[in-house]
């Protein structure tokens, strides 16, 4: 079980948040084609290495949060804001 | 009967004032305080203590700690057993019953030992060989019964359980020499310190020094114990780390023992872990090396030391590693006659104490007497020059085994050492070093500097070595078993799984040549000790056989947990109601005293009928139903969902979320919505009232409320972030009681309710906030059973009251009280859609024709894009109709499939929803068909469970289609 850093309540223990997936995709145009929305809709990322994710802490404040966090190690490098953008020097 | 007790001063661990007395398989067991159900068993000459897995062959304890392969007992009766522990790793305790965990069908006459004579004709793999044809299942039974071990528990364990989070900055595990020596130079570095201990008491390998008379060992211990004191560490002993997981969390097993707990589990988050786990001792090979009798060596010097207990009269070392020397001058200090060091090696760097007669280059090749040892054959591995030595008791001293499961399960790589003939730690982790033997380290005083520095903060490379050369094949050549003269016993590798050194070359033989492979096919390391004594005798043997190193042959990956727990210690008190504890309506002692019958909805106890003496359910809600059609019901819906939204921005993002348009209410309008996931698959429905310019009070199913808000929340945080809208859950704090009938008003008017919510003066899918008995309520005009309903929601404490006083004014009326199945009954006659039940994880708004109006409406929402997939477009999707049976009486069963032709075949559609109507007086039902909404009028035909039935598709609702009665 992962810890994880709450930007708003601290390190608080995994079993607390929720994990949304893959953070600041885009939501496309309702008039975008089929194909865009599939994409939207159904594609993931999976990378082995660095992620950028959004989490819930669910059993706290609720907020959501984005943390960059290495797939393989769980090794937690970024944790920031769902409205900031993930730090330059963490870019895939 | 050949272990006896020692005089003290031996056996510093147990206290000789205080006897006790327990129960093994009916025999009477003395022991003292202190003892572990081991010692006292070997104390008392018990050397046979149960039989093996596979062969049902007699077994013994093997060793002194928790990595025992064959000493399993079951512990307890009853409700209290708890099956296949090691009886080494158990406190005894007065008055206890230990039983054998493997038996069949008795310890003393065993008809399963028969198996062990046809042991030939059993190696691995023979089970999937010889069960595959014809039928596996007509042999399993019987095997099943031979092959177990213990018998569980008879019942839910009465036992109390517990679980404590904790956080601390330094988190050493293993309190023997450097363990301690780590853990104190961390505390007096300023950090916070906890030490856990697997064992009753700290010291480890340095303890056994001591208590055998070493000064400078004593001496040491007690420096390191009395400053560890002193400088605020924390000790738990009788607490084993079972697991280490992601960001250093290390969960832990304490053994308590005491009235109100039993054990204990703690999950403790460090910032440093340090490991301290030791070593444990690995066995010789040599042929029936499984009798009772053969032990780990440092087993036979610990039961000595820290127990007071021989283990036999006469005991033969058989050693291929110098630590044997050692055990032997211990067991000579304690006045245990030592028959012979048998030394696999042809020099040692360590002496034999005087007097002792040392077999060098020699092996044991034999080894009389089946249930306990007489004697032991020993042959020269060049010349094969063979003796016989007359001993009770064989100490095993084959090299040492780090013990590395912890640093494994944190993602560590293995290197092997070929001096040693060992594995350890082949990579650092961040926030977690090992010292001591579980890093390789084995020369005291360099192992306790680093254990020091590591302890300081300032880790470097663990000073691997200390063993001497051990090497990594220790079974006797073929010279020497050759001298026997026929054929030799088996020489077992693993111990509790029965696998021995032929089964080993049968796997390199066909193949199974990786560790993975090996493993399974042979079941090697599989058992509950997870191989702690076998794995590295079976790496080094595969490795001898494929011309690879033990490194080459890999190494499993260790899993949680270091040692078998019971499965209540990790519940943790949440067993039967508390494992998923069920909410209770505000009104619920009401139901009761109404005969309500309980059952969980959602996660809610609710009652589902109430049932008239010895009334079945369904009867009941059809006779509920039909009262509310011709009366008036009560029903309580404080379950329902319900949350506040607040804020300019609260219509406008509404209109965001739902199918329909919500900006367009009124205050103290409400209207039914359809909420879809993105994928346009409708996940919750509900009504939305308007309360105030910026005010919304929005309902949802009683099961989808949190999932619904928190979708809100993520909307209104992750992508509407510019939306100005407080989303309050309130569910709880709601009371609602809900009254539906043609005499629902003239129930409210008597209950003192104001004449402003009189049908004429209010009207359906409106809102009310007014005062009622000093409350401050909520009325809603809305029917889920289509009669002229009014939902009354109100502080969730007066929910009681009112539902007395709705109960004694509606006398007059006859009203009485319907459950939630009368309520299924009245929504399926009027069609109206049940989320889950009539709706799936593909269902879209067109499927159940909620699609209107959503072309016209301008807003963006979530999902909409969705609708207009081609999937989503199909023509031959299934829509919601009503069905009919053809003759008006058989029942359609939910579930029923819709064909076209015999089954098996594609579906048509499938029923989804389906009750009797009392007040049609005839069956009904809902069904999602194939292009459904183009079918009216057809008969169609449903299979169910080998019987056919044959119904027409209609229009819904079935009841009051103009619906006329909401009126009242
Ligand atoms: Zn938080």
């Amino acid at each position: 079980m992962m810890q994880l850093q709450c930007p708003f309540c601290g390190y608080r223990p995994e079993n607390e948040f929720d994990c949304g997936g893959t953070t600041a995709i885009a939501r496309p145009p309702i008039d975008c084609s089929d194909e865009v929305w599939g994409d939207y809709l159904f594609f993931r990322v999976n990378p082995k290495g660095l992620h950028a994710e959004r989490w819930r802490h669910t059993f706290g404040c609720g907020q959501w949060f984005n943390v960059v966090r290495d797939t393989v190690t769980h090794e937690v490098s970024a944790v920031y804001r769902i409205t900031e953008s993930r730090p330059r020097a963490l870019d895939p | 009967m050949s272990g006896y007790r020692l005089s003290a001063p031996h056996g510093a661990w147990i206290d000789r004032s205080r006897t006790l007395q327990f129960d093994f398989n009916g025999a009477e067991v003395r022991g003292f305080a202190g003892d572990t159900v081991a010692s006292a068993l070997l104390a008392q000459g018990i050397v046979h203590v149960g039989r093996s897995f596979k062969l049902h062959r007699p077994r013994g304890v093997f060793s002194c700690g928790f990595e025992e392969p064959t000493g399993l007992v079951d512990i307890g009766a009853g409700r209290y057993r708890t099956p296949n522990t090691r009886a080494t790793d158990i406190a005894a305790a007065d008055g206890m019953t230990a039983k054998p965990g493997n038996a069949w069908p008795s310890l003393a006459v065993d008809l399963a030992a028969m198996n062990s004579k046809f042991a030939a004709l059993t190696p691995a793999g023979f089970y999937y060989k010889t069960f595959m044809w014809p039928d596996w299942h007509l042999f399993e039974p019987a095997i099943r019964r031979m092959a177990g071990l213990g018998v569980a528990a008879d019942g839910p364990d009465p036992d109390r359980y517990d679980e404590v989070s904790q956080q601390v900055e330094v988190l050493v595990i293993g309190a023997g020499a450097a363990g301690l020596q780590a853990a104190l130079s961390a505390a007096q570095s300023g950090r916070q310190v906890l030490l856990l201990e697997s064992g009753a008491h700290s010291g480890g390998w340095l303890a056994s020094q001591s208590l055998q008379g070493d000064a400078s060992a004593t001496h040491r211990l007690d420096d390191l114990t009395r400053q560890l004191a002193a400088a605020g560490v924390s000790l738990r002993v009788n607490c084993t780390a079972l697991g280490l997981y992601d960001h250093q969390l290390v969960v832990a097993l304490e053994t308590v023992d005491d009235v109100t707990v039993r054990e204990r589990l703690w999950k403790i988050r460090a910032e440093r872990i340090i490991l301290a786990t030791g070593a444990i001792e690995r066995p010789m090979l040599f042929p029936d090396n499984d009798r009772p009798g053969v032990m780990l060596a440092s087993a036979v010097e610990r039961y000595a030391t820290h127990f007071g207990v021989a283990c036999g009269k006469r005991v033969v070392i058989s050693t291929a590693c110098d630590s044997g020397y050692a055990v032997a001058a211990s067991l000579q200090a304690a006045g245990i006659e030592l028959a012979a060091i048998v030394d696999y090696r042809e020099a040692s760097a360590e002496d034999a104490p005087t007097g002792a007669k040392v077999f060098r280059g020699s092996s044991i090749v034999a080894v009389s007497g089946s249930r306990a040892i007489n004697r032991v054959g020993v042959a020269a591995n060049r010349s094969g020059n063979l003796q016989t030595i007359d001993a009770d008791c064989i100490a095993s001293a084959g090299g040492w085994t780090p013990a590395v499961n912890l640093y494994s399960m944190a993602g560590g790589k293995l290197r092997w050492v070929e001096d040693a003939s060992m594995f350890v730690p082949g990579l650092t982790l961040k926030g977690i070093e090992s010292v001591g033997a579980c890093a390789g380290a084995f020369e005291l005083e360099l192992a306790l500097d680093h254990a020091g520095a590591t302890g300081r903060g300032n880790a470097a490379p663990a000073p691997v070595g200390g063993l001497g050369i051990v090497p990594a094949r220790n079974t006797p050549t073929p010279i020497a078993l050759a001298m026997l003269g026929r054929r030799p016993g088996k020489i077992f590798v693993d111990l509790q799984n029965d696998v021995c050194v032929d089964d080993i070359e049968l796997a390199a033989r066909e193949n199974y040549r990786s560790v993975e492979h090996l493993k399974r096919y042979t079941t090697m390391g599989m058992a509950t000790d997870q191989g702690k004594t076998s794995n590295v005798n079976a790496l080094v043997l595969m490795g001898e056989l494929t011309a690879r190193t033990p490194a080459e042959v890999g190494t499993t990956k260790f899993r949680p947990p270091v040692k078998p727990v019971t499965l209540n210690a990790l519940a943790a008190g949440r067993t039967g109601e508390r494992y998923r504890p069920l909410k209770r309506m505000p009104g619920h002692t009401w139901h009761e005293t109404k005969g309500g019958l309980f059952e969980e909805f959602g996660g809610w106890l609710r009652p589902a009928a109430y049932c008239k003496n010895h009334e079945e359910i369904i009867p009941a809600a059809e006779r509920e139903a039909l009262h509310v059609r011709t009366h008036v019901g009560i029903f309580e819906g404080s379950p329902l969902g319900k949350i506040e939204i607040y804020g300019p921005d609260a219509a406008a993002f509404l209109d965001l979320m739902y199918v329909g348009s919500m900006s367009t209410l009124a205050i103290g309008q409400a209207r039914y919505g359809l909420l879809l996931r993105e994928d346009g698959v409708i996940f919750d429905d509900g009504i939305v009232a308007r309360l105030g310019e910026q005010h919304f009070w929005v309902n949802t199913t009683s099961g989808g409320v949190d999932r619904v808000a928190l979708a809100f929340e993520e909307w209104q945080q992750c992508e509407y972030i510019n939306h100005r809208v407080l989303i309050t859950p309130v569910t709880s704090s709601w009371g609602n009681v809900t009254v539906s009938g043609p005499k629902a008003w003239k129930l409210l008017a008597a209950a003192g309710f104001d004449e402003s919510l009189a049908p004429t003066n209010m009207k359906h899918m409106t809102v009310r906030e007014l005062a009622y008995g000093g409350a401050k309520v909520r009325v809603m005009r809305a029917s889920f059973s289509g009669e002229l309903g009014y939902e009354i929601n109100l502080p969730a404490p007066y929910t009681q009251s009112l539902l007395e006083r709705l109960g004694e004014v509606g006398c007059e009326f006859e009203a009485k009280p319907y459950g939630i199945e009368a309520l299924m009954v009245l929504r399926t006659e009027k069609g109206f859609l049940h989320l889950g039940a009539d709706t799936d994880g593909t269902t879209l708004p067109g499927d159940v024709g909620m699609d209107r109006g959503i072309a016209k409406k301008a807003a963006n929402f979530v999902g909409r894009r969705s609708l207009l997939r081609p999937a989503a477009l199909d023509a031959d999707r299934m829509q919601l109709v009503g069905l009919l049976p053809v003759d008006r009486t058989s029942r359609l069963p939910t579930g029923a499939h819709i064909v076209t032709k015999q089954p098996p075949a594609p579906i048509d559609g499938f029923v989804t929803s389906s009750a009797y109507s009392a007040v049609l007086g005839m069956p009904v039902a809902l069904a999602m068909l194939k292009r459904g909404f183009a079918r009216i009028g057809e008969v169609i035909t449903l299979f169910h469970l080998g019987r056919t039935l044959r119904a027409e598709v209609v229009k819904t609702p079935f009841f009051d289609p103009k619906g006329e009665r909401l009126e009242g």
